[in-house]
């Protein structure tokens, strides 16, 4: 189905990030998309709506965002690369689903363009409320891999990095855009098509009996026994072993229906977690993630022209928390300022980390709803070295 | 002493050999309805996707059935399906589950199916009642009937499926019970070659919750309810509501050709595809 033609717009543009999104699924090989319409995110879906035909795909506007995430789950199945965008209350109606996609190991990309809230909150303002609902918002225990994207460039680069690590690990990966990248417009590169290593979900070969393959749980990535091959796959969101079929008897077997996609993503956690990190020795970091993270490294700037020793580490992974990188890094430094744009939805997980080897505080932004202002972290700064 | 096989047990998975229903459920007569329409239609098992919601009729396909199955979550079956139909256009895909299932928690995306013409057949087994649950009142439940959840009675109108469905846009609606296993099948065969959204409403008997509340108790007496009160489409047109109370009207609503959502993309990609050839050649 795929055509490859206009598949991979080469060159330089001057656009939004939400267009970026869409570009960077379209080039990552995404042929199914989802969605129902919805502030911030409207525009990947309007975009992906012009797009996908021309690359033979298809999009399908659904009459809600729980339609949205079952169909592209559906597609999934069926051998697209599938994904779904919306906003923050989208999200809370698609968390159910969520789960069967954990549960199932389903390649998907979900992208949140997030708004503030709580609730219906207020449609065009970026704020990273969902960091933590969309990593434990579905029912159970699981783990989802997210990432944080700071530009619209990045939204473009993120959007390829979120199907390739879907396809490699069948898990759904959310792309956490907010408000204001989504509207922003900046120049982005996309390369050439050559130049983007795109990767494919494997297939398994030969037997047409799940009872003889391994469908699930593999710590190493099962093979994904897509609809339509003749391969009888048998696809439950019920506990079931790792032939997909259903038990609820066996306790050996709910361990391992829980514990086995958890186990996945922490033992292949060290190929894909991504943080960045400028001035690596100062002696105050600014931890930061998505949006705000532009403001910290500016203020961050701001204070080594003043003299202070302040650097700042970017996490593009948010989830799998990197664990490890917070570690390394607050053994090293004496002060660790936590700066989101929101009210502290990973400050507690960083903290954990850090607590025991230096010094960790929150900042938050001083107007909910505005990015903060580089002056303002770096009076924060300030007060924390004294 | 050689033992001969059921006829369809080639279209079941060697490996499951009990099913999960209570005796006497109507469940085992709507998937023979089913089973053998592919039969005598001649289809293979690898032509299919099946898709399930849950509740005890959803379990119909999965895990029995040897073909690609999706069990899916409560409500969501025909969402899944929709996804699956646009990404294997050349499938036949079927959504089985039950009317709580697809009316009560699931009934938006039955309509929106229903109004896009996707082409998906959806076999709806109507017990009247929640049945996996325990004897819940469900959409379909009759006013006035006692269940667990309306100890005093039920107070609420229930959903009319067949018309309902009919009204929002599908290209084949029957309704059957599992006293017609033979006419059921004859729609589940017109719903499968139907190029459109096609719901086959499979009116059928729950003994044990649906039975209790009823008082109809046994699977007998409510199949023998089933012959005594169900009324022909075509007779029931001539008469008057009032002598239609009560009764079940059975057979075929529509039966129409109208675009379908599946091939209206495959058209639209083939238009563009052209139309960017055209560009390159100028
Ligand atoms: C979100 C959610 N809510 C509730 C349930 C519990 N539940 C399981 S089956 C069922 C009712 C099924 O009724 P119906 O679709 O009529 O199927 P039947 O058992 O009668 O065949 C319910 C409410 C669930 N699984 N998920
Ligand atoms: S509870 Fe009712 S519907 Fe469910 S298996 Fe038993 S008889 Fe059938
Ligand atoms: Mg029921």
């Amino acid at each position: 189905m795929q055509d490859k033609r206009n598949r991979v717009l080469t060159g330089t543009h001057f656009e939004m990030g939400n267009w970026a999104c869409t570009e960077g699924a379209i080039a990552a090989g995404c042929t199914f998309a989802a969605g129902y319409p919805i502030t911030p995110a409207s525009e990947v879906a309007n975009h992906l709506a012009a797009r996908l035909p021309r690359v033979g795909g298809t999009f399908l506007q659904s009459e809600d965002e729980i339609s949205a995430v079952c169909a592209a789950i559906g597609a999934s199945w069926a051998g697209c690369k599938a994904m779904t965008v919306t906003s923050g209350p989208g999200i809370s109606l698609m968390q159910e689903n969520i789960g069967f996609a954990v549960a199932t190991e389903t390649p998907l990309v979900i992208v949140d363009v997030q708004r503030l809230g709580p609730s219906t909150g207020v449609p065009s303002v970026g704020l990273a409320g969902d960091i933590v609902q969309v990593a434990r918002g579905s029912h159970g225990d699981y783990q989802i891999i997210a990432l944080c994207p700071e530009s619209p460039q990045e939204m473009f680069d993120l959007t390829v990095q979120a199907f390739n690590l879907a396809e490699t690990y069948r898990v759904p990966v959310f792309l956490m855009a907010d408000g204001f990248i989504g509207h922003m417009r900046e120049q982005i590169v996309i390369p050439p098509e050559g130049e983007l290593a795109i990767k494919q979900r494997k297939i398994p070969a030969g037997s047409t009996s799940p009872l003889e393959r391994r469908d699930f749980q593999d710590v190493d990535v099962a093979p994904m026994p897509v609809f339509g091959r003749g391969l009888q796959a048998h696809v439950t969101s019920s506990c079931h072993d790792e032939h997909g079929m259903r038990n609820l008897s066996d306790p050996a077997v709910m361990h391992q229906y829980v514990m086995r996609p958890i186990e996945k993503i922490r033992k292949h956690r060290d190929e894909f977690v991504q943080v960045q990190a400028d001035h690596p020795e100062a002696k105050t970091a600014l931890v930061s993630y998505g949006t705000v993270s532009r403001s910290a490294r500016a203020a961050a700037r701001l204070a080594r022209r003043q003299g202070l020793d302040v650097g700042t580490l970017r996490l593009l992974t948010c989830w799998p928390f990197p664990d490890k990188e917070i570690r390394r890094l607050a053994a090293k430094v004496d002060n660790l300022l936590v700066v989101e744009n929101n009210t502290g939805q990973l400050y507690p997980y960083i903290k954990a980390e850090a607590a025991h080897a230096c010094r960790v505080a929150f900042l938050g932004p001083q107007t909910l709803g505005q990015i903060h202002d580089p002056e303002f972290i770096l009076s924060h700064i300030k007060e924390m070295i004294a | 002493m050689s033992v001969s096989e059921h006829p369809l047990r080639k279209y079941t998975r060697r490996h499951i050999t009990r099913t999960t229903t209570c005796p006497g459920c109507g469940i085992g007569t709507v998937s023979q309805a089913i089973l053998r329409a592919i039969d005598e239609l001649g289809l293979d098992m690898d032509d299919f996707v099946f898709v399930s919601g849950i509740g005890c009729s959803a379990w119909i396909p999965s895990p029995f059935y040897a073909a690609d199955t999706l069990h899916t979550t409560h409500g969501r079956p025909i969402a899944f399906a929709t996804g699956v139909k646009l990404g294997l256009p050349d499938k036949n895909v079927m959504v089985v589950s039950g009317d709580g299932d697809l009316t009560a928690i699931g009934g938006n995306h039955l309509i929106h199916a229903a109004r896009r013409n996707v082409d998906l057949t959806v076999v709806l087994v109507n017990n009247g009642i929640y049945g996996m649950t325990g004897g819940q009142t469900a959409p379909t439940t009759p006013r006035g009937l006692t269940t667990i959840t309306s100890p005093y009675g039920t107070m609420e109108h229930h959903f009319d499926i067949a018309p309902m469905v009919a009204a929002a846009g599908a290209s084949f609606v029957a309704r059957w019970t599992t006293y017609h296993p033979r006419q059921m099948t004859r729609s589940i065969k017109k719903g499968i070659q139907k190029k459109g959204f096609a719901l086959i409403e499979a009116v059928s008997q729950c003994p044990v919750q649906y039975g209790k509340a009823s008082k109809l108790g046994s699977a007998v007496r409510i199949l023998e309810y089933f012959k005594e009160n169900s009324v022909r489409i075509d007779k029931a047109r001539a008469m008057e509501a009032e002598a239609l109370a009560g009764k079940i009207i059975v057979g075929e609503w529509v039966d129409i050709a109208k675009a379908e959502l599946t091939q209206e993309w495959t058209e639209l990609r083939r238009k563009l595809r052209e139309e960017s050839e055209c560009h390159k050649l100028i």
